[in-house]
């Protein structure tokens, strides 16, 4: 068995907690997953419904034309920056909870952050060349 | 601290009533708790649900793409979406994106310090299920409609 863990500190509880501790900001991921949860229910209710009637077997004009409608791209916009944040958030503590290595966590993290970035960008671009 | 392999290790120290450190025991152990429990049966499919989402979404990154590419790209993506297999996989899509949303409210319901006494736990959890069958099959009574 491994030897027991051990943490020397001057500093109190109470002062760790004041200054946030060595990350300086232990909430905000937290939060911000909350924050675009709250967002993305109205979102993705919206683009549901929309999926669901309008866009189902719509063709290549129609679908092109309720793009094009400014409520609608600005609300794709919106979708896209919320889902790909909430999902980067989301797929990010299910690789701190299940990799074995600080190498594999990092890599993992890392990896998510690139493709949700990327996927996001390139659904940005597609919502504004088709709008604009 | 040499032996500290993991951040997480952080988070396992405790002390002994002799004040000496001791490794905490993980928890929950899988051996030990029942799974199919109201409470780590809801949970577990929210992430599943979520894992689920995220790589479903990709299917709205292509179509996006697809239709910004232009007409020819646009009818392969509404071919793949509307042949039978893409159906299932977007119903499936359907399913796990009105839990993960009703989980969410939830989670949400908790974050803000309500609804943590058992009975009422198992009450939202059932409502949880049942919503998600409930607005997948009327999602798909819509969508088959219009």
């Amino acid at each position: 068995m491994a030897q027991n863990p051990s943490v020397t500190t001057l500093r109190s509880p109470l002062g760790r907690v004041r200054g946030m501790g060595s990350a300086r900001g232990g909430t905000h991921h937290w939060f911000m997953q909350r924050v675009t949860s709250v967002a993305l229910l109205p979102l993705t209710l919206w683009f549901a419904i929309s999926a669901a009637t309008t866009l189902n077997g719509a063709s290549y004009e129609a679908a092109a034309q309720w793009v094009q409608r400014p409520l609608n791209a600005v609300l794709l916009l919106a979708l896209v920056a919320a889902t790909f944040h909430h999902v980067a958030a989301g797929l990010q503590v299910v690789i701190e909870d299940y990799s074995k290595t600080e190498t594999g966590k990092l890599v993992g993290i890392l990896l998510v952050k690139a493709i949700c970035w990327l996927f996001a960008l390139a659904s940005a671009l597609a919502v504004l060349r088709v709008a604009i | 601290m040499s032996s500290m392999q993991d951040s997480r290790e952080a988070a396992m120290i405790g002390r002994r009533t002799d004040g000496t450190t001791v490794r905490r025991p993980l928890s929950p152990h899988l051996q030990v708790y029942d799974m199919m429990q109201m409470s780590s049966l809801s949970s577990i499919l929210t992430r599943i649900t979520g894992v689920a989402w995220s790589l479903g979404i990709v299917l709205l990154v292509w179509w996006l793409v697809a239709l910004a590419l232009g007409p020819a790209a646009y009818a392969d993506a509404k071919a793949v979406l509307g042949h039978p297999l893409g159906k299932l996989v977007l119903f499936g899509m359907t399913v796990a994106g009105w839990y993960h949303t009703l989980a969410g409210i939830r989670h949400l319901n908790w974050d803000i310090g309500r609804g943590f006494a058992i009975p009422e736990m198992y009450r939202t959890g059932w409502a949880v299920f049942i919503g998600t069958a409930v607005l997948s099959v009327l999602t798909w009574a819509i969508a088959l409609l219009s």
